[in-house]
C-alpha cells in the first residue's frame, strides 16, 4: 500500500511506520528534562541497543544525527563549522557533522536540543575514528565514558580470547557503569527478553533482505535498504516495535512479489529492471534522493549492499541468543561488518554478487571513511576476477555536500551501465 | 668514529630501499628469518628472541617513486600504505618472512587484510593492542595476544622461544631503549651538537640494523657528539607531534631546524621508546611485556586516553622536560588518529601557555618554503613574545 505524501515522494508504509519510530526517539531524547531518563550514546556498528534498554536508558546515536542533518541538507555547514573550530578537513565528516551540531545548538528534526549524554558507550567496533570522536565528545561534555574494545578480526576468525575479552568488559566495566549512570539494577532476564525481540525481528529483516534474489527484485537493498535497516540498528532492535515493523515490511514485500512488483522508489515502483548491482560502501546523504534517481531512472537496482550490515550481519547465520545474553552480544559486535578483515568483505562481495545474480559490483568510496574506503580498490579487482562480472568505482563523501559531484557520478554510472550492456550484447553473440 | 661517519652510515641504510644490510644478515645463515612491522608498536623482544631481525617498515619515503600503489588506493588516503605496497610489489621486501600490522588506523588495518591477499604466502599478523587496560581485562587478553604472536614465530621459524630466550632480548632491548633515551636526553640539552637530522637517521638505522649493531652505534654517537664543537645557535627549542606513523622527508625537519627551531623531542619512531621503563627481567617475560604496555608505555594518538584529564598531558610533560618553547603538530595529510586528537591536544597546550603551530606534509613532499616560512616565523615569535 503508498502513501503519497505531501512533497509528492511515494514511500511505502514501513518507509512511513519507520520514520515515524525514529521521529519518536527523538521526542524521548529531546523530552529527558521532563522525563528524568538517562541518555546513552553509542556507535551504530557495536550498538548495545537491549543492552542499554535494561537500565532504562534512551540510546542516542551520532551518526544516526548526522545522517539526519545530511539528508536535511544542514550538514555542510556544519562540517564547515567544524573544520573552523580547527577539525581537519581530512576527518570524518560524521565527526565534523556532529561537533558543528553541538556548535549550533545540536538541534535534533524535530527542532528542540538534543540533551547532553549521561554516558559515552564507546563502542569500539570496525572504525579506529570511533575512538578519537568520543573522546573529543568526552571533551565537550566532561561525561562518563565507558569503553568497549572489540578486537578486530584480523584473521578472518573470532578467537576464543577475543571473545572472553568483550564479554568481560561488558561484565566487569560496561554493566556497572550502566547500573551506576542510571540508577538501575541490572537484570539479565530483562535482557534474555530483549535478545528474543531482537533475533525475531532479525529472521524477518533478513528475509526481507534475502527477497531480493527474486526477479525482480522487490526492493532496493541500499537506497530502500536504508530505510529498512533504521529501527534494527538504532533505538529498536530488542523492542515489540522492531519485531511489529520487521513483520510489516516482510508483509509488504511478500505482497510485493505476489504481484510482481520491483521496488519503491521516490517516484512510484520502479517498472523495468535492468541492471542488477551489488554496492558496498556507505551512501551520499546529502544528496540522497539524487543519487537514487541516478540508479533507478535507469532500471538499476541494488540487490545487495554491504552498509546494510554495519549496524551487524544477520544473513550469515548470526541472531542474537537470549540463551547466552553477554556472549552473544560479544559475537554481535565482532561480527559487524567493518569489523571482518578484507579477505570476509570479499567473499561476502561474492557471494552476493552470485547468489543474487548481480550484473556486477559497484563501489561507492566514502572519502572521509578509511574503515570502509582503505582497500576498496583491491576488494574491486578481487570480486571482479572471482565472479568474472564488472566493477564501478565512484567516490562522494557521507554528509559533506561539497564532495558530491553530481554530473561525474552519473557519468560514471552510465558507462557502466553501458558496459554492462555489451558484456550482456557480447555474452549472447558468442552463445 | 667522528659523528659524520656514523651518520653516513645511518644515511645510506636508511637510502637503501633494497634493504641491504637486512638481506645480507638473513643470507648469512639460511635459517634465519625476517619479519616486517609497521609503525606503532609491536614487541621486538619476541621477534629478536625467535631468533629473528626486526625491520621497521616505514613506506617508502620521498626517493620512491610510486607507480604501482597509487592504483590501490583513492586519492584522500596518506602516502605511507601506497609506498609500502610499492615496497612489496617491487620486490624490495621479497626477503620478508613476515609483516606485523598495528592496531594504529584503518588505512593500516586494512592494509593488513591487502597484504594477506597479495602476498598470501607471507606470514601476516594483524597486531592488536588492548584499549582496556586491567591486568585481568585488557592484560590478560593481551597476554593471548602475545602467546599467539610467539606460536606464529615459531611455526615460522621451526624454533621454540624459550622463556630464558624472550628475558635476554628484553635485557638487550632495555638498553637500545636506555640508549635512545640517552641520546634524546642529550639532543634536549644540547641540541647544537646533536642536529636532529642526525638524530633522525640514528633512530632510522636502528629500524634495520641488528639490536646490538645499533646499540654499539648509539653508543659510539654520544661519544663522538659530546666532543664535536659545534655551532651553538639562537633557535628556540620545539617539540613535534603527530609525525609517528608516515615519516617526514628529511628536509622537512632540515627546514625545520633551519628555521630557528631547535627539535628537542619528537614522536617519529615511537617503538623506540614505547615503553617508558625498564622491563622487568625476572619473573613471566610475557606478562611483563603485556604490564609495560598496560601502565608504562607512552601516549599516542593511536591509543585510547581512558582518562579525559590525561589527555595531552603525556605531550605537556614533554615539553616541560625538555624545556621546549612551542610545539609544532606535523601530521600527514589525511592522518585519522594525529587529526583527530590535534584539536583536544592544542586545548591542553592552550591551556598552558603553550604556543603551537600546524601543518600538514606527506613521505614525499617537496615543497618546503612554506615549511621554513611557518617555522621561521613561529619560531621568531616565540622569541619575540614568549
Amino acid at each position: 500500500m503508498n502513501a503519497t505524501a505531501q512533497t509528492e515522494v511515494i514511500k511505502d508504509s514501513s518507509m512511513l511506520l519507520q520514520k515515524t519510530m525514529i521521529a519518536e526517539n527523538y521526542d524521548a531524547l529531546t523530552s529527558v528534562q521532563e522525563t528524568g531518563k538517562k541518555v546513552s550514546a553509542t556507535f551504530v556498528p557495536g550498538n548495545l541497543n537491549e543492552l542499554v534498554m535494561c537500565f532504562d536508558m534512551l540510546n542516542n546515536l551520532p551518526e544516526i544525527n548526522a545522517i539526519n542533518n545530511g539528508m536535511r541538507k544542514k550538514s555542510g555547514m556544519m562540517v564547515m563549522q567544524a573544520e573552523k573550530m580547527g577539525h581537519s578537513e581530512d576527518v570524518c565528516t560524521y565527526v565534523k557533522a556532529d561537533i558543528g551540531s553541538m556548535s549550533r545548538g545540536n538541534l535534533a528534526p524535530n527542532g528542540k536540543p538534543m540533551p547532553p549524554p549521561d554516558l559515552l558507550l564507546l563502542s569500539y567496533t570496525g572504525c579506529f575514528t570511533f575512538m578519537k570522536w568520543f573522546e573529543l565528545l568526552r571533551h565537550e561534555y566532561g561525561c562518563e565514558t565507558a569503553m568497549l574494545h572489540v578486537p578486530y578480526e584480523g584473521d578472518g576468525v573470532v578467537t576464543k580470547n577475543m571473545r572472553d575479552y568483550v564479554v568481560k568488559q561488558i561484565k566487569e566495566n560496561l554493566i556497572p557503569t550502566l547500573e551506576k549512570v542510571s540508577g538501575v539494577k541490572f537484570d539479565i532476564d530483562r535482557l534474555r527478553e530483549n535478545l528474543r525481540n531482537s533475533a525475531r525481528a532479525e529472521d524477518d529483516f533478513v528475509w526481507v533482505l534475502e527477497s531480493a534474489k527474486n526477479k525482480p527484485s522487490p526492493i532496493d537493498a541500499y537506497f530502500g535498504g536504508v530505510y529498512y535497516i533504521g529501527p534494527i540498528f538504532t533505538a529498536f532492535r530488542g523492542t515489540e516495535k522492531a519485531v511489529d515493523y520487521y513483520k510489516a515490511l516482510r508483509k509488504e514485500i511478500e505482497q510485493r512479489i505476489a504481484e510482481g512488483k520491483g521496488p519503491i522508489t521516490p517516484e512510484g515502483d520502479m517498472q523495468d529492471e535492468r541492471y542488477r548491482l551489488v554496492v558496498e560502501g556507505p551512501p551520499n546523504w546529502t544528496n540522497f534522493r539524487e543519487f537514487w534517481k541516478m540508479f533507478y531512472e535507469d532500471g538499476a537496482v541494488v540487490v545487495a549492499s554491504t552498509y546494510t550490515k554495519v549496524g551487524g550481519v544477520y544473513d550469515l547465520g548470526f541472531r542474537h541468543d537470549p540463551d547466552n545474553p553477554i556472549e552473544t552480544l560479544a559475537d554481535y559486535c565482532l561480527g559487524c561488518y567493518t569489523n571482518r578483515n578484507l579477505s570476509q568483505r570479499v567473499d561476502m562481495l561474492e557471494k552476493y554478487v552470485n547468489e543474487y545474480q548481480a550484473d556486477g559490483l559497484l563501489i561507492n568510496s566514502i572519502k572521509s571513511c578509511n574503515s570502509f574506503s582503505a582497500g576498496q580498490l583491491l576488494m574491486m579487482q578481487e570480486v571482479e576476477k572471482r565472479t568474472g562480472k564488472p566493477g564501478a568505482f565512484i567516490e562522494t563523501d557521507l554528509v559533506d555536500p561539497r564532495y558530491f559531484s553530481a554530473a561525474n557520478v552519473k557519468n560514471r554510472l552510465e558507462s557502466y551501465f553501458q558496459m554492462i550492456e555489451q558484456k550482456r550484447h557480447g555474452a549472447r553473440s558468442a552463445a | 668514529m667522528s659523528t659524520a661517519e656514523i651518520i653516513a652510515r645511518c644515511q645510506a641504510l636508511y637510502d637503501d630501499l633494497d634493504f641491504t644490510s637486512a638481506r645480507e644478515w638473513k643470507d648469512a645463515d639460511p635459517k634465519r628469518k625476517v619479519i616486517g612491522y609497521m609503525p606503532v608498536y609491536v614487541p621486538r623482544e619476541i621477534i629478536h628472541a625467535a631468533g629473528m631481525l626486526p625491520l621497521g617498515i616505514l613506506g617508502g619515503g620521498d626517493q620512491m617513486e610510486v607507480i604501482h600503489g597509487d592504483a590501490y588506493y583513492q586519492s584522500y588516503i596518506c602516502r605511507i600504505p601506497r609506498s609500502t605496497i610499492e615496497l612489496g610489489l617491487t620486490k624490495k621486501l621479497d626477503f620478508v618472512d613476515g609483516m606485523l600490522f598495528p592496531s594504529i588506523c584503518d588505512v593500516i588495518r586494512n592494509l593488513s587484510g591487502m597484504w594477506q591477499l597479495m602476498f598470501p604466502d607471507t606470514y601476516v599478523r594483524y597486531f592488536d593492542v588492548p584499549q582496556t587496560y586491567q591486568d585481568h581485562i585488557g592484560g590478560e587478553y593481551y597476554i593471548e595476544e602475545l602467546r599467539e604472536l610467539i606460536a606464529g614465530l615459531e611455526k615460522l621459524g621451526g624454533v621454540i622461544i624459550t622463556d630464558e630466550a624472550l628475558r635476554e632480548s628484553t635485557a638487550i632491548y632495555n638498553e637500545n631503549r636506555r640508549l635512545i633515551n640517552e641520546v634524546y636526553d642529550f639532543r634536549a640539552e644540547q641540541p647544537s651538537k646533536a642536529p636532529s637530522v642526525e638524530v633522525y637517521l640514528l633512530m632510522r638505522a636502528g629500524m634495520v640494523l641488528p639490536v646490538e649493531e645499533h646499540n654499539q652505534v648509539l653508543s659510539d654517537y654520544l661519544a663522538a657528539a659530546v666532543l664535536e664543537e659545534r655551532p651553538v645557535r639562537d633557535n628556540c627549542k620545539i617539540v613535534i607531534n603527530g609525525a609517528f606513523c608516515e615519516q617526514p622527508p628529511l628536509n622537512l625537519i632540515r627546514s625545520i631546524e633551519m628555521a630557528g627551531c631547535y627539535i628537542v623531542d619528537d614522536d617519529y619512531m615511537l617503538i623506540n621508546r614505547w615503553l617508558l621503563d625498564d622491563v622487568p627481567l625476572e619473573g613471566d617475560p610475557v606478562a611483563n611485556l603485556s604490564a609495560a604496555f598496560l601502565h608504562a608505555s607512552a601516549d599516542s594518538a593511536a591509543k585510547y586516553c581512558d582518562r579525559a584529564e590525561d589527555v595531552g598531558q603525556y605531550l605537556l610533560s614533554t615539553v616541560k622536560k625538555t624545556g621546549a618553547e612551542g610545539v609544532i603538530f606535523t601530521a600527514p595529510s589525511f592522518c585519522d588518529p594525529a587529526l583527530l586528537e590535534r584539536p583536544m591536544l592544542a586545548d591542553r597546550m592552550d591551556e598552558h601557555d603553550v604556543p603551537y603551530i600546524s601543518f600538514k606534509y606527506a613521505e614525499n613532499s617537496g615543497q618546503m618554503q612554506p615549511i621554513r616560512e611557518q617555522a621561521g616565523t613561529f619560531a621568531d615569535s616565540i622569541k619575540l613574545w614568549s
